[in-house]
């Protein structure tokens, strides 16, 4: 296969065949990025909370009754969830859950003088400091939320309260490496500004109610404070499969045990649906990007197939002539591929350098992080094989030609 | 002449029906898909109050104190209670109005219907002349109202719709929580888009369906309230008027810019003094003023999700551009033969330059016909979608217009090469080769 022929005849359209690089190199960078952003989304909305999610479903009520015992009342209302067939265990929280977005989070020290050093930083970067999403909630809690203890135990019953702060709590071992970077985070005293918290346990992971940035997302803690107001959420914990008939049973057995309530359906979920709620525009947006990507690769090998067309009908007569010189199809049929090859290459290098710099731009505006470097050649590997599948059929068309053809229309 | 151009590029675009149903497919994708995202950030940036978004300000300082550990660079979207009122009720402005919202059990006394659980807004006389809330019965309350702690309300018209039928209702009573209000006016329905005046609520989402004084709905609903944040702990929760808490806010009217640089000046004073005075950790350096539409930009209201959907789809419209002026330039190219006789007898460059783009025009015009039908089925798409600003996404007739000035334009630009080659062409050689 001999390449200066090729050359020469591009050299003769030059301004088409710089169109088509041009198109292949912005493709090229366009569709690097994109296939960057959805592995990035896909990365994102595929983060473990840490809980038994295919096992929990979660409901939410309010009291509107006068002047109840919200302790009682919760007691009974456990009571009366846990009898429903097919619920394994369950507990109560004020509000917070991982990806329902209710969050409360408070800032917290792993001493006292590292909240010192934070009010004379003016900062909570670098003293030590770390803001964790808290969750409260019943005795049950980690069991039900199916959370993996790797160091210390659970709460004992002495230790919960309803009212001001426990004096223990559960974190996460994100969050206890965080604290006590190369030291063992059980038994130590955490300091909040006003008391000291002793850990007593760790668990593996716990993710917060809404996400941040994936630093932090992980740094939660959980400690013995029942809820204490008219609005309570129920999780419950049963088989994956028996999870909308227990929603079902449990609004019934809520009202049954209490009619002076708002169970509201809209927070009646399966912790799918909160997943999948909470993560529903980047699912969106994952269906966007590649649809978009697709359509940049459909209408880059429209173009690359429309333009060899018309070179090869163009080139009929000298297709003819070379064909009648003793060319074979063969030696056309390659002649074509290799233009189109050569056209790509150019196309994939310039492609490689706007990718670059089209991913400098979204850092700066979107927070993305730098494109690793081996979406380039596979991007430049899918162009090619893009190419070469459009360029086939005008391709084998120009092969067909006969010889004969050489010989009219003089 | 533009007529016989127009036969001309009639006949051309019919004699190769695939390469021009590829050209205007690839435009009518490239303007669709660019100008359903365009709309979406269109709608998103809108002004909710066009022609009064320059004199609405809101004004914030940082009551947090001491600063512990939930260090911020930019106050709190609200205050606490005491900030509040007091800049509120030192009538600085020409207007202004006191705000919180609520969840509230709402219920028509002796009926045997359900109790709502509803929003109910806890403001001041003048949120409905300073936002040009529209009644459709009756008139909002007085100043003696909100100090008298009047048990009056304002509904919504989707209220009144639900409870009464639409009927005017004025006069009637509604059962808050546990206290009686007297209705006094209805609403139009009013959705303000986006729901600027509150600060941390969707900022698609719809307005609240009570309205209440400020004063007397504090009572109402107390124990219910919610705070934005709080950085100590309430001593009872939802009990917020003392503790150490942000949930009010403010919103002032302001028509002269040596007003609004008194009131500036006003609200730094304030944070010094009390900053002074030890009830602030910070002063007049975290006090802001911003208007309405910079506050609301701020605030970030169109999506980084959105305003990326839109870079996309311009990368793909000038992708398709590409692809028209590639395949333009085999179009016109290939007919040199007819061009050099045209030429031969006696059409001049310009003429050829004029007749190709024409040409381009038209498949504009057709790309953009099938462009805009893209764009409602990608509207409609975006109405499907649980997002709070879906209900927004309609084509009004701004863009409208635009789909088709991008489209004709677009294709004008594409065409430009190709019309230029094809004017040099020369007429000897293609004579030549006939």
């Amino acid at each position: 296969m001999q390449i200066r022929p090729i050359l020469s005849t591009l050299r003769h359209h030059k301004l088409t065949a710089t169109l088509l690089t041009l198109q292949v190199a912005f493709t090229c960078a366009i569709v690097c990025n994109v296939a960057f952003m959805v592995a990035k989304r896909v990365q994102r909305i595929s983060v473990p909370t840490g809980i038994a999610e295919n096992e929990l479903s979660v409901i939410h009520s309010v009291g509107i009754g006068k002047g109840e015992n919200m302790q009682a009342r919760q007691t009974t209302d456990l009571a009366a969830l846990r009898a429903i067939p097919g619920v394994r265990s369950a507990a109560a929280v004020s509000y917070s859950l991982p990806l329902n977005q209710n969050e409360s989070s408070s800032g917290i020290c792993p001493s006292k003088q590292a909240l010192d050093r934070a009010i004379q930083l003016n900062s909570i970067d670098g003293s030590g400091c770390v803001q964790p999403a808290l969750y409260d909630g019943t005795p049950g809690l980690i069991v039900t939320l199916g959370l993996h203890l790797v160091a210390g135990r659970d709460f004992l019953p002495g230790e919960y309260v309803s009212k001001g702060k426990p004096a223990v709590a559960i974190v996460t071992r994100a969050l206890a490496e965080k604290l006590y970077p190369g030291r063992p985070a059980l038994g130590q005293n955490m300091y909040d500004g006003d008391n000291f918290i002793r850990i007593v346990g760790i668990v593996d992971t716990l993710l917060r109610p809404a996400l941040r940035k994936p630093g932090v997302d992980a740094d939660s803690m959980i400690w013995p404070q029942r809820p204490d107001d008219t609005g309570v959420t129920y999780v419950l914990r049963s088989a994956p499969q028996d999870r909308q008939r227990v929603l079902t049973a449990a609004e019934a057995a809520l009202l049954q045990a209490n009619p002076n309530r708002i169970v509201d359906p809209q927070q009646m979920q399966t912790y799918t649906q909160i997943r999948r709620g909470y993560f529903q525009r980047d699912t969106t947006m994952i269906g966007l990007l590649i649809a978009s990507a697709l359509g940049l690769l459909f209408v880059t090998a429209l173009g690359i197939a429309g333009l060899a067309n018309f070179w090869v009908q163009q080139r009929t007569r000298s297709i003819g002539i070379r064909r009648a010189i003793g060319a074979t199809r063969g030696d056309i049929l390659h002649y074509f591929q290799a233009e189109n090859f050569l056209i790509v290459t150019a196309g994939v290098a310039i492609g490689a350098l706007l990718a670059i710099g089209l991913n400098l731009l979204l850092m700066t505006q979107y927070e993305l992080p730098r494109l690793p470097l081996w979406y380039l050649p596979v991007g430049a590997l899918a162009l090619w094989a893009l190419g070469q599948l459009s360029v086939l059929s005008p391709a084998r068309r120009a092969a067909a030609v006969q010889p004969v053809v050489a010989t009219r229309s003089v | 002449m533009f007529g016989y151009y127009l036969d001309l590029a009639l006949r051309s675009l019919k004699r190769n029906r695939v390469l021009t149903a590829l050209m205007v497919l690839a435009i009518a994708v490239g303007i669709g898909a660019s100008m359903t995202t365009l709309t979406v950030v269109h709608l998103l940036s809108g002004d909710p109050m066009p022609g009064k978004s320059s004199v609405l300000f809101f004004p914030q300082v940082d009551p947090e104190n001491p600063v512990t550990l939930s260090l911020h660079r930019n106050p709190w979207p609200a205050m606490d209670y005491r900030s509040a009122v007091d800049i509120w009720s030192s009538h600085r402005a020409d207007r202004q109005a006191i705000l919180t919202s609520s969840s509230v059990k709402v219920r028509l006394p002796d009926s045997g219907q359900p109790p709502l659980m509803l929003s109910m807004l806890s403001t001041s006389t003048d949120f409905f002349p300073m936002f040009d809330v529209p009644f459709q019965y009756g008139s909002g309350w007085s100043a003696d109202d909100d100090a008298s702690r009047a048990r009056v309300a304002v509904i919504s018209a989707d209220l009144n719709q639900k409870l009464f039928g639409g009927a005017n209702s004025v006069g009637r009573i509604l059962r808050v929580r546990d206290a009686d209000m007297r209705i006094v006016g209805v609403l139009k329905p009013w959705r303000p888009t986006p729901l600027f005046y509150d600060p941390w609520s969707q900022n698609f989402s719809k307005s609240e369906d009570v309205f209440a004084p400020f004063s007397s709905s504090l009572e109402i609903n107390k124990g219910n309230f919610q705070a934005y944040t709080c950085w100590h702990v309430p001593p009872s929760m939802g009990n917020l008027q003392d503790a150490d808490c942000v949930w009010v806010w403010v919103w002032a009217e302001l028509d002269s810019p040596a007003k609004v640089r008194d009131y500036a000046r006003f609200v730094d004073d304030y944070a010094n003094t009390q900053k002074s005075l030890g009830r602030f950790a910070v002063g007049s350096e975290h006090a802001r003023l911003h208007d309405l539409m910079t506050w609301l930009t701020d605030r970030g209201q169109v999506p980084d999700d959105v305003r990326l959907q839109a870079w996309l789809a311009s990368a793909f419209l000038v992708i398709c551009l590409f692809n028209a002026v590639g395949l333009l330039l085999a179009k016109f190219l290939r007919r040199s033969g007819e061009i050099g006789v045209r030429r031969a007898l006696g059409a001049s460059r310009g003429a050829i330059f004029a007749q190709c783009l024409v040409e381009a025009g038209l498949i504009g015009l057709l790309g953009g016909f099938f462009g805009w039908l893209l764009t409602l089925v990608g509207l409609w798409l975006v109405r499907r979608q649980p997002v709070d600003y879906a209900h927004l996404a309609h084509l009004d007739t701004a863009m409208f217009f635009v789909t088709f000035a991008m489209a004709i334009g677009a294709s004008l630009i594409a065409g430009l090469i190709p019309a230029l080659r094809a004017s040099r062409v020369v007429p000897g050689w293609q004579l030549k080769a006939l």
